[in-house]
């Protein structure tokens, strides 16, 4: 290493701090490629010699399979490769997030309708789907069970014969993946305080992420007997670990690359095809690429958890909350995927945020054979939401109170207890969201008159010309949501980020990797900012997420950017204190402010905290490369006691407040929502721009889930009847309002830059917002979500 | 069988082609370009749309022979076909054919980890793309491509869109990640923009 020389030409003499930093909406890294049609996603994979991969599928929901007969399948011309369970290569034939009950194809029976069965590679994917439709399974049918009534009865059908996970111990029943109690005070006793009391049951449907990229991936198969996976995920590593036992390869002889993912919302945390690519990759020799169709998709991804959830709270004349009970059944699905950690999120997060000192909880999830239910955008706490909110609208009819001041009245703030005895350490605005979102402007009345007369396209049942305003009336409605940010309950949640700092072409550059995966939020738009502002260049290339760097955790739970980004901005610390150290060594004694300075990298250049320039960054470097590969982890976090549901279970909080102003057409049950309004709390916008996206995306997928989406089963066969975007509904354009959204940034000092995960808070309280201002609206009580027109003309016993 | 027809612009033909087969299938898995996207394949999304002579389709629902002849641009196409609106044959795209990416060219596309720094400099973009881009109107941006598509053709025949026109001009096209907003605000920017000029 070279220690001598000098500082370079300085022509500045003070820095000017470096463009494209934290806090500016710097633009996405891949936009360019993406408005181009360039941008690679999954599906858009391809290779020389390339083979297509096809999943058979089971057409029943619960089947014992006697035989299954490929014979006709393999002998079709253009098929290289038919596999089925007996086909798998290793003892472990199951996967799994947290417990390994999924089979890879199944074995001796399916459990849900759905289920992969067997696989095809062929060399055109239509003569894949033939010779699948070729292959024989002889079925015997066996019950079904589909809700905790027929999953509990005595007798009944057990989903998972030989359960043996760590969670048996605390279920009450073996078709209860997990159950999670939380007491706190004595409810009991608080109840005969109550001067009112509110109750209901509510329904919380079935919703799926719906992402628009299919799921898809190209496994390549490599001279080593490995395999290379170009693939949609959340989580590589994760993947990883699931894929490699089930192919009996070690863990480096599968390389992973994140291929271009269109949307994940939860639904990409689970294995689809990967090990199946994987399988017929190395069974053929050949590259093979998988790519669902949309109808596929919708069997090849759990789904959030449909609810039934059960409130009790009490109040006192003055509109103080006594007490709080309530019971949420989950409904899982056929394979536990997230389940457990869905319990524990329902549970904790089941009073919402307001401050109530005696609670009685109960939330579980089944196994029953329903689609199997994992991880969605809101997690658990959605349908909670949903609940907690109408009852406080209850609550404030009983009490002639206004329903936002109650909610006011009640609110958590810094320093609240929760029911599992956690305080609260770091800003916690609900009441001031409250305030800020009920002070937006209101949209006009009657917003569908213009100066030409009424535009029919503004009103419910818009485009289809079913109303010119009369028999249309408008309701207001609020909400306001708590959700955790980051993996809880003592899950050791860290990320790994390598920075590379260097001279190229006479310029410092810096290069980011990490395993993170972007799947739409701009984490790596976010990435290059952070390694702007902490090493004040502003030439930062982000390296391709892929397992040859160690595991970023999920793009999830909110966690990325204060998980992720918190080790970016950690290793690029460690770089900058070599780069000053290096500084030190060369040009220590031309200036004796290196010695005794506070110094800071900005522009590409060593200046100190005065804004003195000391040296070129690049006559620091000269040809060393500083490359750090480090891991951060937040604070950790404790299980909750098993019984009582104590524990400091969560890292984060995150709060989002919604008014929505909707128009029903009471004849024709037509809901038309005309605003959207959003207050949240972000920490610290590190993206203003992707900020306002994430809150607007987050609030349009709580609105469909209030009045168009869900997943319908039915529930004598538990088969899925609207598997396509015909029959199940996701907002369009015309379906979504404007969406205000007022942000502030209250900072947790325990956060990177004080930020607060901010993907899934809006998806929260949007549904019950919508709900509260339909029930406004109609005077009807609606406990269930999506609404529906029958519900609101009163021809549905759920109205 | 052999289906021939014009492609952003250049004339191109595929052999082998199977009846059943999607101008969608053909444009992204014989003709190397993946610009337009299989989110539904049942034309609920819009995520394939093209042009097919002019007019906006969903990809997925043309069958490949029913494009015999025929002319089609693809998001890859776009800019090109913007410019030479705007440039040489105002309201006509690129009939003459000469833009467009090349055959060998779009073939090169490969299971290539994408560089996300590049693309940033250089590409020559319409005006409803950088649009786009500049609104934080992409995120996962799988629904882009036809929503660029659909967007450019209002914005050729509806130069100063009302908000209502824009929703409408837009209903066929799904995007799960926005929540429209800033979707609403590129078409709008574009549209601005286009006004400027004139
Ligand atoms: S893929 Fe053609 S409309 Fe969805
Ligand atoms: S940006 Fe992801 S679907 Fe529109």
């Amino acid at each position: 290493m070279a220690t001598t020389g000098t500082p370079g030409n300085i022509t500045q003499a003070h820095s000017t701090g470096t463009k494209g930093g934290i806090g500016e909406s710097t633009l996405r890294p891949d936009g360019t490629l993406k408005v181009t049609g360039e941008f690679a996603y999954s599906s858009d994979m391809w290779h020389e010699d390339m083979l297509w991969g096809h999943t058979l599928r089971s057409t029943v929901a619960h089947a014992e399979i006697r035989s299954i007969d490929t014979s006709e399948a393999l002998a079709t011309s253009g098929v290289y490769a038919v596999l089925t369970y007996d086909d798998l290569p290793a003892a472990m034939k199951n996967y799994g997030l947290e417990i390994k009950d999924t089979p890879v194809l199944a074995h001796g029976k399916v459990r849900h309708h759905g289920e992969p069965v067997a696989l095809v590679a062929a060399d055109h994917p239509e003569t894949a789907r033939r010779a699948a439709a070729k292959i024989r399974i002889d079925y015997v049918d066996l019950p079904v069970v589909t809700d905790e009534v027929s999953a509990t009865a005595p007798g009944a059908p057990l989903v998972h014969e030989n359960r043996d996970d760590h969670h048996m111990a605390h279920a009450p029943h073996p078709n209860i993946v997990h159950r999670q109690p939380i007491v706190r005070g004595d409810a009991n006793a608080a109840a005969a305080r109550a001067d009112v009391i509110v109750s209901g049951e509510y329904v919380f449907g079935m919703q799926d992420q719906a992402f628009l990229g299919p799921e898809s991936g190209l496994a390549v198969p490599a001279e080593d007997g490995g395999v290379d996976l170009y693939i949609a995920t959340q989580w590589l590593h994760s993947d990883l670990g699931q894929i490699a036992p089930v192919l009996g390869l070690p863990e480096e002889k599968i390389r992973m690359t994140l291929a271009g993912v269109g949307g994940a919302f939860g639904g990409r945390e689970d294995l689809s095809m990967q090990i199946h690519a994987c399988l017929l990759a190395l069974r053929t020799g050949k590259p093979v690429k998988i790519v669902y169709n949309r109808f596929e998709s919708f069997f090849g991804h759990v789904h959030r958890h449909p609810a039934k959830l059960w409130y009790e709270h009490g109040a006192t004349r003055d509109g103080r909350l006594t007490h709080m009970r309530c019971r949420i059944v989950l409904d899982g699905g056929a394979y536990a995927s997230a389940s457990p950690a869905v319990v524990g999120n329902a549970s904790s997060l089941a009073v919402g945020p307001y401050v109530i000192d005696d609670v009685d909880i109960e939330a579980l999830a089944l196994y029953t054979n329903n689609p199997p239910c994992g991880a969605m955008r809101g997690f658990g706490a959605v349908q909670a939401c949903f609940a907690y909110e109408a009852q406080m609208d209850k609550l404030a009819a009983k009490l002639d109170m206004d329903p936002v001041e109650l909610r006011r009245l009640n609110a958590m703030e810094q320093g609240s207890v929760l029911p599992t005895g956690q305080v609260v350490d770091s800003p916690a605005p609900v009441a001031e969201l409250l305030r800020r979102v009920k002070a937006m402007p209101m949209p006009p009345e009657q917003q569908w008159v213009t100066t030409e007369g009424a535009d029919v396209r503004a009103l419910p049942g818009g485009l289809s010309n079913t109303t010119h305003g009369e028999g249309v009336v408008r309701g207001v409605g609020y909400a306001v949501g708590l959700k955790n940010v980051g993996f809880s309950e003592g899950f050791d949640d860290y990320s790994t980020a390598r920075v590379r700092l260097e001279v190229l072409a006479g310029q410092p550059v810096v290069t980011v990797h990490t395993a993170m995966a972007e799947v739409g939020q701009g984490g790596v738009t976010v990435h290059a900012q952070i390694a702007r502002t902490e090493l004040g260049v502003t030439q930062v290339t982000i390296h391709p997420a892929d397992t040859q760097v160690g595991s970023a955790g999920s793009t999830s739970a909110s966690r990325q950017t204060y998980v992720t980004g918190g080790a970016v901005k950690n290793a690029c610390e460690a770089v900058r204190e070599k780069a000053l150290e290096l500084g030190r060594v060369r040009f220590g004694t031309y200036h004796p402010a290196w010695a005794t300075a506070e110094l800071l990298l900005e522009g590409g250049k060593v200046v100190t905290d005065g804004g003195e320039v000391l040296a070129n960054l690049a006559d620091v470097l000269g040809t060393d490369a500083i490359d750090l590969e480090l891991e951060w982890r937040h604070r950790p976090t404790e299980p909750f006691h098993p019984h009582t549901g104590q524990g400091n279970g969560h890292v984060q909080y995150s709060f989002a407040a919604h008014r929505a102003v909707v128009e029903v057409d009471t004849e024709l049950g037509l809901v038309k929502v005309v605003e959207l309004a959003c207050a949240q709390d972000v920490g610290k916008a590190l993206n203003p721009l992707s900020v306002l996206g994430q809150i607007q995306g987050g609030t349009t997928q709580g609105l469909g889930v209030a009045v168009m989406e869900e997943i319908l089963v039915d529930p004598k066969t538990a088969k899925v009847r609207n598997p396509s975007f015909t029959d199940y509904l996701i907002p369009t354009i015309l379906d979504t309002p404007t969406i205000p959204v007022d942000v502030l940034e209250l900072a947790d000092e325990h956060a990177p830059y004080g930020l607060r995960g901010i993907g899934e808070a809006p998806t929260l309280s949007s549904t019950p917002a919508v709900l509260s201002a339909i029930r406004a609206a109609t005077g009807l009580e609606l406990n269930r979500t999506p609404v529906r027109p029958e519900h609101l003309t009163g021809t549905s016993p759920t109205s | 069988m052999r289906v021939n027809f014009t492609v952003n612009g250049r004339k191109q033909e595929a052999d082998d082609v199977w009846e059943g087969e999607s101008l969608l299938y053909v444009l992204r898995e014989r003709m190397g370009l993946p610009g337009s996207k299989n989110a539904c394949e049942q034309g609920e999304c819009g995520s394939c749309t093209v042009r097919l002579d002019g007019v906006p389709v969903c990809s997925c629902l043309v069958a490949a022979g029913q494009a015999e002849g025929r002319e089609i641009v693809t998001v890859e196409g776009l800019a090109d076909y913007a410019k030479h609106r705007d440039d040489e044959h105002p309201g006509g795209g690129c009939a003459g054919g000469g833009c467009g990416t090349s055959l060998d060219a779009a073939k090169r596309w490969q299971a290539m980890p994408h560089d996300s720094q590049s693309g940033e400099q250089g590409t020559e973009l319409s005006p409803i793309q950088q649009a786009f881009i500049d609104a934080g109107a992409v995120q996962c941006g799988f629904c882009t491509p036809g929503l660029l598509v659909a967007a450019d053709e209002m914005l050729e025949h509806t130069p100063s869109p009302t908000d209502a026109d824009i929703r409408e001009a837009l209903s066929g096209n799904l995007c799960r990640c926005t929540g429209y907003e800033k979707i609403l605000d590129a078409v709008r920017l574009a549209a601005a923009r286009q006004d400027e000029v004139v």
